[in-house]
């Protein structure tokens, strides 16, 4: 306190705006650390009552008072992990063409569209999920699945339209843009002198990307890829719309299911007591995992053997902090 | 095998603006020729048309004809890639590819155009870092990246990776302006080496290593040529009013 009121009377306007600032970043990290604490606090009784059992068990019985989460936790992953098998070719394919084959000036153009992509609200995507994707997925891919492949447990029908397999390519969707432009941007930081050393050596343009873009960008766009993931893990409303909101455990990529998300979206409204504490203890772990994989992320973006440049990374992280992820 | 290079009236434009005039020039094989000239006037530009590394800008525009030995780079039987591999180049700035080990590196291009199997690579990779004059620095730990090598370390390690693919001509742009002067001594004597077998082109802002290491002197102003002549005579005695004024400023 000392210190500001000499800084803010010393008149050096330096001096005022770095404490404003200072207490503006402070106060944001104030604000996350109480969030956490809160829930993890109101989760406390779950905690409790269940221990370990939360994440062994499968029951999910509010009226019975009895909730694990097992159902929950591999709905979670199956959709993420299903989601970005779906969206890392793609997305990286797509980075790809945009850094080192589209002409400069169509550069920023279809950039931006790509940014708006990672602009549309979450609510979209899920009507989009629901009303377009889901009845295609109904009648085409998932009936071909459920007719030919369905004496594969993974593939079993009948197929509803809704599900594990509707969610994962809605949150595939989803994560693209953001994957498609954190490791786009890493690519173009990768310095020119490298591609035209690789060009005068006698690479085609495939080979340039093969085996210089890619390998020098691998540690920005795995951070890409954690990014992504942690997206997939903590999206909700999309997911609750498209997945069924069964407490099933996630079998056949036709059938409902639930992720940690979605069950929270979908049961808060009504939950109390230890139901509610459940919940929150959901949402504790959720939180916790896409911390730590958002903490990985950071520390592929700054690793000090990485050798993508300086710019590009501060430009990375310029573009996360204005999307907010 | 080594081979000439032959410019005849070549002309280049980056969109309207044309930077290359019409320029005609001979860089004989086994020889340094040196171009000289401010900052601008098209040198890089010149240089890189030789490996048609300027194709990868769009919007650009050559004219004329440039030769490797007999053949003509621009004509249609000619692939610019492959005439990439035939063309070594060297950059101002050291571009060892950073993810790559100094082994690897100079086995960068050999893998590139399986140019050599099994054993051969690492016999390929020391006979060039060899030739490159880097060989006793990193014989002991060929296995650390490109990148941590000394900026001069650097320079040498991409002439080895540039030789592993047998070049015929070998281009090098302003290759020790970021070099310390025990850096760019080591890079001259290798130049002075390469020579015996390959034909070279080398741009540089420094008069005195133009005069230290070629064989001939080119002079362009304004994208144009001024003079070319054998070092000797055009620093003593240039021909030219513009390339007295040129030197006089340079050197005096
Ligand atoms: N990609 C480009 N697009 C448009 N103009 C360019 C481009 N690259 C170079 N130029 C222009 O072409 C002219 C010649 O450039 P060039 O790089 O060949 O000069 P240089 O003689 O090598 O100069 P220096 O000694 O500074 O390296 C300059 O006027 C430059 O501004
Ligand atoms: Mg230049």
């Amino acid at each position: 306190m000392q210190a500001i009121r000499r800084a803010l009377y010393s008149g050096t306007r330096e001096g005022v705006f770095h404490y404003v600032t200072l207490l503006a970043a402070l106060g944001l990290v104030a604000l996350v650390v109480s969030i956490f604490l809160v829930v993890t606090l109101q989760s406390a009784p779950a905690w409790r009552a269940f221990g370990l059992s939360f994440l062994t068990t499968s029951i999910w019985d509010p009226m019975a008072n009895q909730f694990g989460a097992v159902p929950a936790l591999l709905g979670t992953v199956i959709t993420a992990v299903l989601a970005l098998a779906v969206a890392t070719p793609l997305s990286i394919g797509t980075a790809v063409f945009l850094s080192e084959i589209v002409p400069q000036s169509w550069r920023r153009p279809l950039s931006f569209v790509v940014e708006l992509l990672a602009a549309v609200p979450s609510v979209v995507y899920g009507l989009w999920g629901l009303f377009v994707l889901a009845p295609w997925l109904r009648t085409g891919l998932g009936q071909l699945l459920a007719d030919y492949l369905g004496f594969l447990p993974i593939f079993a029908g009948p197929s509803l339209g809704i599900g594990v397999l509707t969610a994962s390519l809605v949150l595939a969707i989803m994560v693209l843009p953001t994957i498609t432009a954190i490791s786009g941007e890493v690519m173009r930081g990768v310095p020119p002198e490298l591609r035209e050393a690789m060009f005068a050596l006698g690479a085609t343009r495939w080979e340039v990307v093969t085996k210089v873009i890619l390998p020098s960008s691998k540690s920005g766009i795995a951070g890409a890829l954690l990014l992504g993931l942690g997206r997939a893990i903590g999206e909700a409303i999309a997911v609750t719309m498209v997945i069924g909101n069964a407490n099933l455990i996630p079998v056949s990529l036709l059938a409902p299911a639930q992720t940690m998300a979605s069950l929270i979206v979908s049961e808060f409204p009504e939950a109390f007591d230890l139901h509610l504490s459940a919940l929150l203890l959901l949402a504790t772990l959720l939180f916790s995992i896409t911390l730590i994989i958002n903490l990985i992320a950071a520390w592929f973006f700054y690793r000090p053997s990485q050798h993508v440049a300086a710019t590009a990374k501060g430009s990375v992280w310029a573009k996360l902090l204005r999307k907010g992820s | 095998m080594a081979q000439g290079v032959n410019i005849e009236n070549y002309s280049f434009w980056y969109g309207r603006t044309q930077v290359v005039k019409n320029i005609s020039l001979s860089a004989p094989v086994r020889q340094v020729t040196a171009l000289i000239g401010p900052s601008g006037c098209g040198k890089t530009t010149l240089l890189r048309s030789i490996n048609r590394l300027h194709e990868l800008h769009p919007g650009t525009k050559a004219e004329g004809r440039i030769a490797i030995g007999e053949e003509d780079i621009f004509s249609a039987a000619v692939d610019p890639v492959d005439l990439r591999r035939r063309v070594g180049m060297i950059f101002q700035k050291p571009s060892p590819f950073p993810h790559l080990s100094v082994f690897e590196n100079v086995a960068a291009g050999l893998r590139l155009h399986g140019l050599a199997q099994g054993k051969e690579v690492a016999e390929r990779v020391e006979a060039c870092l060899r030739k490159a004059a880097l060989w006793e620095e990193v014989k002991d730990d060929l296995g650390r990246k490109g990148a941590l090598l000394s900026g001069g370390q650097q320079q040498r390690l991409c002439i080895a990776r540039a030789l592993a693919v047998e070049p015929e001509v070998f281009l090098m742009d302003e290759p020790c302006a970021s070099l310390d002067p025990v850096g760019t001594m080591r890079i001259e004597e290798l130049i002075r080496e390469l020579k015996h077998d390959y034909t070279v082109v080398i741009v540089t802002h420094n008069m005195h290593q133009a005069s230290r290491i070629s064989d001939q002197t080119a002079f362009v102003l304004s994208g144009e040529l001024v003079e070319v002549g054998r070092t000797k005579e055009f620093f003593l005695a240039p021909q030219d009013p513009r390339t007295e004024a040129y030197l006089t400023w340079k050197i005096g």
